[in-house]
C-alpha cells in the first residue's frame, strides 16, 4: 500500500503528487525531491537501454527507517515515484511492479485525452481514482 | 430486479424492506407477505419472490386477505408511498385507499421497458405499477412492464429526488387518473402513462433538457441527428475515428474551461485511444450540451451514452419518436428564454454568423433554402475544407436545420470562432475558393435568410476593403513620410493580387487601383470609402446588407478587421516594394548623374 506517489516530469517538477493524509504532507514531498536524484543516478547507470520494461522499473530507491522509496522512469523520462510503509513487509516486488504499470497505463491514458496538455498537473478523475485504490488497497 | 441488486438477481433486502413498508401496511401484514412470497424460505428476494410479494401487497391494500390465493384473480395496482425517507410522502393516500392508482409512470410501450430500466433517479419516479401477475410467467406484455417496476422500486427505495411538490401536483392528477384506468389492461396504463406524461413535461420541475423528465443523459432523435451531422463534418467517413486534435479543436469552441472538457473527454473516450468513434463523440457533444445547459458532469458515464447503448439505440429511431414529441414541444419553450439569454451575451458578431438558427428554428422556408444552401455548402468545402469559417459556416448551416434548440446553443458557442480575423489572410490569398464561394452564394444570396448573407457578401467586399483601406492606409503612410509610395501601392497591389489569382481577377483588380489611385490623390478615403468605391459586384450585397442594421455592423465590423490583417501583411510587402523603389529611384539617379555630365560636354 503506498503511502505516497508523484509523478515527476522530465524536468523534474511535478505533475501529480498525492499523499496519505495521514501525515506531514511536506515531509512526502521532500523525499520525493530526495530521491529523484537516487533516480537520476539509477538512470545514467543504466546507460542508453531504456526499452525493456525491467529497466522502466528502477527498484528500490533508497530505505529510510519508516519507509521504502520505488521508483520507475518511462520511456520520455517521466518518474513514477512511490513511496510505501516499511511495515508493509508483504510488499512484493511483483505488486510494487504491478502497481507501477497500473501507474503507467493511467498516465498514458491521460496524454491520450487531447485537453491535456504534456507538462501540465495531472488532473484527470480516473487517475486519482486509480491513485486512490493503490493508495487504500490494504496489502 | 435487476436494478434493485443489479447483478446478483436478488433485491437488497433493505431495499425490499423499504418498499414494502413504503405500501403502508401493516408490519403483520408485511411479515405475511414476506413468508408467503418464499423470501425466508429462500433467504433472499429473487424476481419469483418479489413479484409475489408485489402482488400480495396489491391484494393487502385492496382489503383481500394475504393469500396465495388472492393474487390469483385480478388485482388492482399496489400503492406505495413515494419518500426516500418513509414515511414522509402520505399526502393523498388516506383518500386514495380506495382504489385510486397512485402513479403509472411512463409505462408506454414495452420497447420503453427497457429503456425505463435504465433511467436514473429522477422527479417522477413514483410507485411502480405492478400490473397483477397471475404468476411470474404471465402474459408478456404483463412480465415486460415487471422489470419496469423492479426498476421504479429501487429508484424508489434509493432515489434522493423525491420532491413532495411534484408529487402532490400529481395526485390529483392521478386520481382522476385512477377512475378512468379500470382494469390493470395494458392500453389503460399506456394510456395513463402517456397522459401522465404529457402532464409531467408541463411541469416545471422538469428540466428543460430531459427527454423523458428523467433522462438528462439520453440523446434525443433530434439531438443524434445534428451530432451526426457534425460529425461528419469533421470527419466524412461515419465509421472511423475522429482524431484529439480535431475533436479538441472542435469542442474547444463550446467554450467550456479546458479542464472541463478534458473531464469529459475522459467520460467519453471508452477505449482511452485519444480518438472518437460516432458514438463516443455523440456522448462526448451530448455531455458538453448538457453541462452548457447547467447539468453537473457526471461521476461516471451514464449507460445511456455508453457507445454500445448508443449503436444499438440508435438503429431504431421511431420507437422513440413517440416519447420525443412531448420532449421536443417542451424543449423549444424552455430552451427559448434562455437562448434569449445567450444571444445577450454573445457579441452581435456572432449572431452574424448564426442568427439564423436563433430566429429561424420553425421556419421552413428558411430550411428549405438552407437545405439548398447545405447542398451546395459541401461541394465548396471540398474545395476549400482548411478554410476554419467555411468549416464553421457548414456548421452554421446544418445546425439551422434541425429543430432542437441544443442548436442555437452550439450556434451560440461556436459563434465566437468565425470571424477571428488570423484565417482572413489566407482568404485574400486564395482567391480562387473565396471566388467559388462568392459565386455559390452569390445567386442564392437573395434567396436566402439573412442570415446566410454574412457570409458571403463578406468574401467579395475583402478585397475591395482591402484596397481601399490601403487608400486609408495611405492616408496614414504620408504622416510616416511616405507619400510618394502612394503611387507605387496601386501598382504593388495591383500585382501581388494577380499572382494568386484566376485571370479574371486581375482585370477587376485593375480597374480597384486605379479608382484607388485617383481616391489616393483625392484623399477622401473614409471608412464609406470602400462603400462608395466598391466596384459593381460587392455593392450589390453591401446595399442588401445596409438593409439590415444588424447585419450590416457586423459585416463592417468584420470587415474591418479582416482589413487590418490584410494591411499589416501589405503594410510589410509594401515597405519592401518601398525600399526597391527608392533602391530604383536611386540608381536612376545615378544613371542620370552619370549622363548628365556626358551630354553637357
Amino acid at each position: 500500500m503506498a503511502v505516497c506517489v508523484a509523478v515527476i516530469a522530465k524536468e523534474n517538477y511535478p505533475l501529480y503528487i498525492r499523499s496519505t493524509p495521514t501525515e506531514n504532507e511536506l515531509k512526502f514531498h521532500y523525499m520525493v525531491h530526495t530521491s529523484l536524484d537516487v533516480v537520476d543516478e539509477k538512470v545514467s547507470a543504466m546507460g542508453k537501454a531504456l526499452v525493456d520494461q525491467r529497466e522502466l522499473y528502477l527498484g528500490l530507491l533508497y530505505p529510510t527507517e519508516d519507509y521504502k522509496v520505488y521508483g520507475y522512469v518511462t520511456n520520455s523520462k517521466v518518474k513514477f515515484v512511490m513511496v510505501v510503509d516499511s511495515s508493509n513487509t508483504a510488499l512484493r516486488d511483483n505488486e510494487i511492479r504491478s502497481m507501477f504499470r497500473k501507474l503507467h497505463n493511467s498516465y498514458t491514458d491521460v496524454m491520450c485525452n487531447p485537453f491535456y496538455n504534456p507538462g501540465d498537473r495531472i488532473q484527470s478523475r480516473a487517475f486519482d481514482t486509480m491513485v486512490t485504490s493503490m493508495m487504500i488497497q490494504v496489502c | 430486479t435487476a436494478r434493485i441488486a443489479p447483478g446478483t438477481a436478488t433485491a437488497a433486502a433493505g431495499s425490499v424492506a423499504d418498499l414494502l413498508r413504503a405500501s403502508q401496511l401493516p408490519p403483520e401484514t408485511l411479515h405475511q407477505i414476506r413468508e408467503l412470497c418464499g423470501a425466508k424460505r429462500v433467504g433472499y428476494f429473487g424476481p419469483t419472490q418479489f413479484y409475489i410479494a408485489l402482488k400480495l401487497i396489491a391484494a393487502a391494500q385492496s382489503g383481500l386477505p394475504v393469500r396465495i390465493e388472492s393474487i390469483k384473480c385480478e388485482l388492482p395496482l399496489p400503492r406505495f408511498v413515494m419518500s426516500k425517507n418513509d414515511g414522509e410522502m402520505r399526502f393523498g393516500n388516506p383518500a386514495e385507499l380506495h382504489g385510486a392508482k397512485v402513479q403509472v409512470p411512463y409505462l408506454t410501450t414495452e420497447k420503453n421497458s427497457f429503456k425505463r430500466m435504465d433511467d436514473e433517479d429522477k422527479q417522477e419516479t413514483q410507485s411502480p405499477t405492478m400490473s397483477p401477475l397471475a404468476s411470474p410467467p404471465s402474459s408478456p406484455p404483463h412480465y415486460q412492464r415487471v422489470p419496469l417496476s423492479h426498476g421504479y422500486s429501487k429508484l424508489r427505495s434509493g432515489t434522493e429526488q423525491m420532491h413532495p411538490a411534484p408529487y402532490e401536483a400529481r395526485q390529483p392528477l392521478v386520481q382522476s387518473e385512477g377512475p378512468s384506468s379500470g382494469g390493470p389492461g395494458t392500453k389503460p396504463l399506456r394510456h395513463q402513462a402517456s397522459l401522465i406524461r404529457s402532464f409531467s413535461v408541463e411541469r416545471e420541475l422538469q428540466d428543460s433538457n430531459s427527454s423523458y423528465p428523467d433522462e438528462p443523459w439520453r440523446i434525443t432523435e433530434e439531438q443524434r441527428e445534428y451530432y451526426v451531422n457534425q460529425f461528419l463534418s469533421l470527419q466524412p467517413d461515419p465509421s472511423s475515428f475522429i482524431s484529439g486534435s480535431v475533436a479538441k479543436n472542435f469542442f474547444t469552441k463550446s467554450k467550456l474551461s479546458i479542464p472541463e472538457l478534458s473531464y469529459i473527454w475522459e467520460l467519453s473516450d471508452v477505449d482511452c485511444d485519444g480518438a472518437l468513434t460516432l458514438s463516443e463523440f455523440c456522448a462526448a457533444f451530448h455531455l458538453i450540451v448538457a453541462r452548457k445547459n447547467g447539468y453537473p458532469l457526471p461521476e461516471s458515464l451514464p449507460p445511456t451514452l455508453q457507445p454500445e447503448y448508443l449503436q444499438a439505440a440508435f438503429p431504431k429511431p421511431k420507437r422513440e419518436c413517440a416519447l420525443f414529441d412531448s420532449y421536443s414541444e417542451s424543449l423549444p419553450t424552455n430552451q427559448q428564454p434562455r437562448d434569449l439569454n445567450w444571444m445577450e451575451k454573445t457579441s452581435v458578431k456572432d449572431m452574424a454568423d448564426f442568427p439564423v438558427p436563433t430566429q429561424d428554428v420553425t421556419d421552413d422556408d428558411k430550411q428549405a433554402s438552407k437545405s439548398t444552401i447545405n447542398e451546395a455548402l459541401p461541394k465548396d468545402m471540398s474545395e476549400d475544407p482548411a478554410t476554419p469559417k467555411d468549416s464553421n459556416s457548414l456548421k452554421a448551416r446544418p445546425r439551422s436545420r434541425s429543430y432542437s434548440s441544443t442548436s442555437i446553443e452550439e450556434a451560440m458557442k461556436r459563434g465566437e470562432d468565425p470571424p477571428t480575423p488570423p484565417p482572413r489572410p489566407q482568404k485574400t490569398h486564395s482567391r480562387a475558393s473565396s471566388l467559388d464561394l462568392n459565386k455559390v452564394f452569390q445567386p442564392s444570396v437573395p434567396a436566402t435568410k439573412s442570415g446566410l448573407l454574412p457570409p458571403p457578401p463578406a468574401l467579395p467586399p475583402r478585397p475591395c476593403p482591402s484596397q481601399s483601406e490601403q487608400a486609408s492606409e495611405a492616408e496614414v503612410l504620408p504622416q510616416l513620410s511616405r507619400a510618394p509610395s502612394q503611387a507605387a501601392e496601386g501598382s504593388p497591389a495591383k500585382k501581388d493580387i494577380p499572382y494568386s489569382q484566376p485571370p479574371s481577377k486581375p482585370i477587376r483588380r485593375k480597374f480597384r487601383p486605379e479608382n484607388q489611385a485617383t481616391e489616393n490623390q483625392e484623399s477622401s478615403t473614409t471608412v464609406s470609402g470602400p462603400a462608395s468605391v466598391a466596384t459593381v459586384k460587392p455593392h450589390p450585397t453591401v446595399q442588401k446588407q445596409s438593409s439590415k442594421q444588424k447585419k450590416a455592423i457586423q459585416t463592417a465590423i468584420r470587415k474591418n478587421k479582416e482589413a487590418n490583417a490584410v494591411l499589416a501583411r501589405l503594410n510589410s510587402e509594401l515597405q519592401q516594394q518601398l525600399k526597391e523603389v527608392h533602391q530604383e529611384r536611386i540608381a536612376l539617379e545615378n544613371q542620370l548623374e552619370q549622363l548628365r555630365p556626358v551630354t553637357v560636354l
